[in-house]
């Protein structure tokens, strides 16, 4: 089993023509992902990696029907291609797409919401489902099945942990990339709660980092709601206040979203938190045993 | 991006918001001049910082020669490490109350929320919660008039400052909204005489939404080296100490910050070149960090959307055309990565597989460097 997506899921390319859209495609089909279409306004008729391309996500849904949609779509017109997705029925949808306005997210948000839908992202590597389905841009070799479930909020430090576990033949159920900014569609609660009504998921693991209170949020739910073991790595210990490191969430401002209120909450909630990356295993074969 | 007060009240007037009277001036004289015309006035240091009132940066005078000594006491006065260069007089407001009122993006909502208070003023983050109103506002409608209304029976405030929150709150979402604002701050919001006025103004504009609002000046409050590295397209923030740091993706290049002072060391910054750089792109980074003039150099690379190669290609670019004479401590996986490593082999540089020992190496080279 897994969260969100599988081997079942029908998935949509959107901005399927352009340097990164068809690059992925490609990773993601030799992943095994089930892509059935790719849109990309005024490029229909031709394809992409054996994927028809289509003009618009309608046209794209009355030919094959979509689950889930993958966007790379320049910051200016991602609101206007997510509001079509979520329009044409998408109920999965996923923004690779990095600087959206703020209010344009907002706007995305608030539609999914009507929609019924889920969103990842925006500024998110996305989601995989090891060995059985890829919405994202992560490289494919290092998600392998096994029995550990991941959420971050960053991509590159999420791919350096789940090496680390791969390396110890440490596999994992699903990865779930929150995405880098400060509106997001889901927060570590959400994915915590699949996690735990997941069978095959034993143990979970958070990446956190400074900034907001994501995390503190996520404490009080894993001491009231959890009965998996969960393990934590937090980035920006070392982060002064006031600088924005990167991520739009990634500040401390006005002394709160501090590593230490964060790792204090998680400590509380009986979550162990590793100092470097390179812990987890262990930590995680303890768990295991 | 953050406006400076003077700034946020000109959009303010814009959105017909009140605000008080004033002038902007960069020297003494001039104050005098607008203390002449404005009668009794506030002096109020123009810098993107809070507090400034608690540091001294916000004077008042009651006549034009007071105003003189006071605007030079806080001319070139330095608040919080930011040099004052200019001042805004304006006229001193018959303050009866001072109230809070904001409108901000509350990312776990994922709406804007309203924050309004009847206890504004200096100490407003010492505010308890429940004298502190917050309302989320649904995007797909706005601000309507009955939220405010709720918001003003929340607050236990009715009759004419009702009204008065009526007019004036929709003009601030409406500029909230239009402006792409991630921000709108009034504190103090001023009750007098005459009514509601905007005392003080803290802007704070989306910089991912700036490039639809070419009208708003643009505030300089980065060094020459970010503004540098922002328009390259880089996430680069300058610190203390001697190691330069370059990473893809801002998460792993904190995490590798984090190490760097785990093992005693002293990052010079923060480099994200972000993912899918070229050569082009990791050798204009490189050419940043090597202005710094640091101790050593610390390269830190997983491969997912960025390739080893064409990292290890734009590294010995600038080795060849430029020199690198620093000591360099290189870690190198993912995608391409033998291809990237058999690039540096040639130019002498074994690179490291965990972000483990490349940090613990850079660490002893800065030590032994200095």
């Amino acid at each position: 089993m897994s969260i969100f997506i599988n081997r079942q899921t029908r998935v949509l390319v959107q901005g399927i023509t352009g340097r990164q859209g068809s690059f992925h495609t490609a990773q993601m089909l030799e992943y095994g992902t089930n892509i059935v279409a790719g849109v990309s306004p005024g490029k229909g008729g031709h394809s992409i990696e054996g994927v028809p391309v289509l003009n618009t996500v309608y046209e794209a849904m009355d030919r094959e029907t979509a689950d889930a949609s993958i966007l790379f779509i320049p910051a200016p017109f991602a609101k206007d291609a997510a509001l079509e997705a979520l329009s044409g029925g998408i109920k999965l949808l996923v923004l690779i797409t990095e600087h959206i306005p703020l209010h344009d997210a907002m706007s995305i948000m608030e539609y999914a919401r009507k929609m019924n839908a889920v969103v990842i992202g925006p500024n998110t590597f996305g989601l995989v489902s090891s060995g059985a389905c890829k919405i994202g841009i992560m490289p494919n070799r290092y998600f392998v099945p096994g029995p550990i479930g991941v959420v971050s909020r960053s991509g590159t430090l999420c791919y350096e942990i789940v090496g680390h576990l791969t390396e110890n033949d440490i596999g994992t159920t699903t990865v779930v990339g929150l995405g880098g900014d400060r509106v997001v569609g889901l927060n570590f609660i959400d994915v915590l709660k699949k996690f735990e009504e997941d069978s095959e998921t034993r143990a979970v693991v958070l990446v956190g980092e400074i900034g907001g209170s994501a995390e503190e949020e996520a404490a009080s739910f894993i001491s009231s709601s959890m009965s998996k073991p969960v393990v934590a790595y937090l980035a920006g210990r070392s982060a002064p206040p006031g600088k924005r490191m990167g991520h739009a969430g990634a500040i401390i401002e006005r002394g709160r979203g501090t590593f230490e209120s964060k790792a204090a909450a998680l400590n509380a909630a009986g979550v162990t938190v590793a100092g470097l990356p390179d812990e987890l295993p262990e930590m995680l074969k303890k768990i295991l045993g | 991006m953050k406006l400076y007060e003077y700034l946020g009240k000109r959009l303010f007037l814009r959105y017909d918001i009140p605000v008080p009277r004033s002038k902007m001036i960069e020297d003494a004289e001039h104050a005098a001049e607008a203390a002449a015309e404005l009668g009794e006035v506030v002096i109020k240091s123009q810098v993107l910082s809070g507090k400034r009132g608690k540091a001294g940066g916000i004077a008042f005078a009651s006549d034009p020669v007071q105003a003189r000594v006071e605007a030079e006491k806080i001319l070139n006065m330095t608040l919080n490490g930011l040099v004052v260069e200019k001042l805004l007089v304006e006229e001193k407001l018959q303050i009866e109350q001072e109230l809070y009122l904001a409108i901000t993006v509350d990312g776990a909502l994922r709406c804007p929320v309203v924050l309004a208070s009847l206890d504004g003023g200096m100490d407003v983050e010492e505010v308890a919660e429940d004298r502190m109103i917050k309302y989320p506002v649904d995007v797909s409608i706005g601000l309507q008039n009955f939220m405010t209304r709720e918001i003003c029976r929340r607050m236990e405030i009715s009759g004419n400052l009702q009204k008065e929150m009526i007019a004036l709150l929709p003009k601030l979402y409406r500029m909230f909204k239009e402006l792409d604002a991630e921000l709108v701050e009034i504190n103090p919001l001023a009750l007098t005489p005459k009514g509601l006025v905007a005392a003080d103004a803290k802007v704070t504009i989306d910089d991912d939404a700036l490039y639809r609002h070419p009208q708003i000046p643009r505030v300089k409050e980065k060094t020459d080296l970010e503004l540098k590295a922002e328009e390259l397209g880089i996430a680069y923030v300058e610190l203390e100490g001697n190691i330069a740091v370059m990473a893809n993706g801002a998460g792993i290049t904190m995490a590798t910050l984090d190490m760097v002072q785990h093992y005693g060391g002293a990052a010079a910054n923060f480099l994200d070149f972000g993912g899918g750089a070229d050569a082009e792109k990791t050798a204009q980074a490189l050419d940043l960090l090597l202005g710094t003039d640091p101790k050593v150099l610390l390269i830190n690379i997983f491969g997912g959307i960025t390739r080893c190669d064409t990292v290890a290609e734009g590294f010995v670019r600038v080795k060849e055309s430029k020199g690198i004479d620093l000591p360099v401590s290189f870690r190198l996986v993912g995608t391409n990565e033998a291809e990237g490593r058999a690039i540096l082999k040639k130019v002498g540089i074994k690179a490291y597989n965990t972000m483990d020992e490349a940090v613990s190496h850079a660490v002893e080279l800065a030590k032994a460097a200095s």
